[in-house]
């Protein structure tokens, strides 16, 4: 039986720098690991994005924490499928994805008139 | 024809609807709909102002008044469940539509003075 | 013929939900979708911040009301999991009866959508006929006709007497009848075949790689299924995931469709299994810590990553809903199609786009 929860623990969740998403998620993807989707929290003075991948039912995060406004790699060149999730992330939280291949703009949700972005705690200026 | 049996068997049934205004459907035993209040059994701790998810409840206790907003009241039941002396209840029947925003406001008389004791 | 622009939705009589797609299509051929959310965007995992953990039960409940009791199931596991409560195995079998009666009612709604998509409208009344008893038995057990709101931190609110149960098992028994009626004409019906056969073909490799959930990737042959993890009771019941190997529009509908005779049979298996005993633990402490709970829903895997800090108000509650996993595999089916499919195509992936946008 597996685990339909799965509490992060630091044994379980390794935090890796931002340049290493790339080729830490490559790898899982070679080994068979399926993207299921990222979420993202706001720890005050940065933003940790967290990537769940699954195999047989079985999940996997990756953590990377980044400072508020900073750039991280997008991972759609391994997954296509993300980029979907990494606009969400880049409206709500305003984490800029480098490399995304269709950039919404901060649009995708919000409108323009919204100058701040809503899910931080303390929201920064949308760019 | 083989459609043959479906439209005989057609004729002869009833609707499959109901003509509502006219037949109404009774209610099942324990629906969650409208939220009543017995106003005299109600000891003002508002404790279902606490809980309502919705905040549509507000209690005074200074004014002695419990009013609901039922237009913001999404019929989840967690007051009735959580008031200390059960004084809420849901009836079977959801409120009929109305034309304009209205609030329901009850207020408690106020209780007969105890009698002195005597000496 | 030059590329031409054409502006799907956000009103279109196909789509229940608002929702934009931007169409480039030559000779009526899509070529490229973009897609475009956004109308129905609530911020409702924001809320988190001002009602306590146990109010956001009845908030996740309103995500959306097709698969409401199995968002509030999904949020109570997690929540669970993080304060170490056990649910007694009663509640867990009561979870596992109002969950397959939501499938199989979703299904059914679907269906009858999908039938509405390509203009057969009589079979879109018919399937709905046959939801409105799942729907009275959901209002009699719980309650509410479509928030199932029965789910607490630590076990359900209410119980399934004896006298009840059997009138459950006896309209299931109607419903199997009636569906399995409708058998004939939505999967041998030549319209309806010319209309989804082949159409949308998502291959098996293809759904694994974007990510698809639920029905639209065991369709593709892929028997992944949230319910073999063995939440709440389905551990000890006979459970294997319906797949179909085409991928097209037609194996989703077979896939769909049989899934509610599967629900059927995990209801009655519930029932003959069920235990006695209490409903419900009370909870102790707060959530502190963070959690990943995933849940099948009729639409396919939901997730939720909740984190708590130790008090009233949980620091951040995330929710992914199939239907948000299933625009990049329907964004790789449209290009290639009719423009006339294209609704029949979006129907497909069962979109719930007040899910999706939360």
């Amino acid at each position: 039986m597996k685990d339909y929860t799965l509490v992060i623990t630091d044994d379980n969740t390794g935090v890796i720098q931002p340049d290493r998403i790339i080729s830490q998620t490559r790898s899982l993807k070679d080994e068979g690991f399926r993207f299921v989707t990222m979420s993202s929290t706001d720890l005050g003075e940065s933003i940790c994005v967290i990537y769940h991948l699954d195999k047989d039912l079985e999940l996997v995060n990756l953590k990377v924490e980044a400072p508020k406004g900073k750039k991280i790699p997008s991972i759609s060149s391994v997954y296509s499928s993300a980029f979907l999730v990494e606009n969400e992330i880049k409206e709500h939280f305003g984490v800029d994805f480098d490399g995304l291949p269709l950039d919404f703009q901060g649009m995708l949700y919000l409108d323009e008139e919204v100058q701040r972005t809503p899910f931080c705690k303390i929201g920064i200026n949308r760019v | 024809m083989f459609m043959t049996k479906t439209v005989l068997k057609n004729l002869v049934t009833r609707y499959a609807t109901r003509l509502y205004p006219f037949h109404k459907k009774e209610p099942f035993s324990r629906v969650k709909g409208e939220l009543k209040i017995v106003m005299e059994k109600c000891i003002l701790c508002g404790v279902c102002q606490m809980r309502c998810p919705s905040q549509c409840i507000v209690v005074s206790k200074q004014e002695k008044t419990w009013q609901v907003d039922p237009f913001a009241c999404v019929y989840c039941g967690i007051c009735v469940d959580a008031c200390p002396v059960k004084c809420l209840f849901q009836e079977g029947l959801y409120r009929a539509p109305l034309a304009e925003k209205d609030m329901v406001l009850h207020v408690q008389e106020a209780k007969p003075e105890a009698a002195p004791p005597t000496t | 013929m030059a590329r031409t622009v054409l502006p799907f939705g956000p009103q279109h009589p196909v789509l229940p939900e608002p929702m934009h797609l931007t169409l480039a299509v030559e000779d009526e051929i899509v070529r490229e979708a973009i897609p475009k959310l956004g109308y129905v965007h609530r911020g409702l995992e924001k809320l988190a911040e001002i009602r306590d953990h146990t109010q956001m039960i009845q908030i996740v409940e309103r995500v959306c009301g097709i698969c409401s009791t199995l968002h509030a199931l999904c949020y109570c596991q997690g929540i669970e999991a993080l304060m170490n409560v056990e649910v007694p195995p009663r509640a867990r079998f009561l979870r596992v009866v109002w969950a397959e009666m939501h499938r199989i009612h979703s299904h059914l709604l679907w269906l009858g959508l999908f039938a509405d998509a390509f203009g057969f409208e009589s079979l879109f009344m018919q399937f709905w006929r046959i939801r409105e008893r799942i729907m009275d038995l959901q209002e009699a057990t719980s309650g509410n006709r479509v928030i199932v709101s029965v789910n607490l931190v630590g076990g359900v609110k209410r119980d399934i007497e004896p006298d009840t149960e059997r009138w459950i098992l006896d309209t299931l028994k109607i419903v199997e009848k009636e569906v399995l009626q409708l058998k004939s004409t939505i999967m041998d019906d030549f319209t309806v075949k010319r209309r989804t056969v082949g159409k949308g073909v998502l291959t098996q490799e293809r759904a694994y790689e974007l990510g698809a959930a639920g029905p639209t990737l065991r369709a593709s042959g892929i028997a992944q299924d949230m319910r073999q993890t063995g939440y709440a009771a389905y551990g000890e019941l006979d459970f294997t995931p319906v797949i179909e190997t085409d991928g097209d529009c037609y194996a989703r509908t077979v896939c769909r469709f049989n899934e509610i005779f599967q629900a059927i049979d995990l209801i009655r298996q519930a029932f003959a299994k069920l235990p006695q005993g209490e409903l419900a633990v009370k909870p102790k402490g707060l959530p502190n810590g963070e959690v990943v709970s995933r849940v099948e829903q009729p639409r396919g895997e939901v997730l939720y990553y909740l984190k708590g800090t130790g008090k009233k108000f949980l620091d951040r509650l995330r929710i992914r809903t199939p239907t948000f996993a299933n625009i990049p595999p329907l964004l790789e089916m449209l290009p290639g199609c009719d423009l006339a499919d294209v609704p029949v195509l979006i129907l497909t992936i069962d979109p719930c786009i007040s899910c999706t946008e939360r």
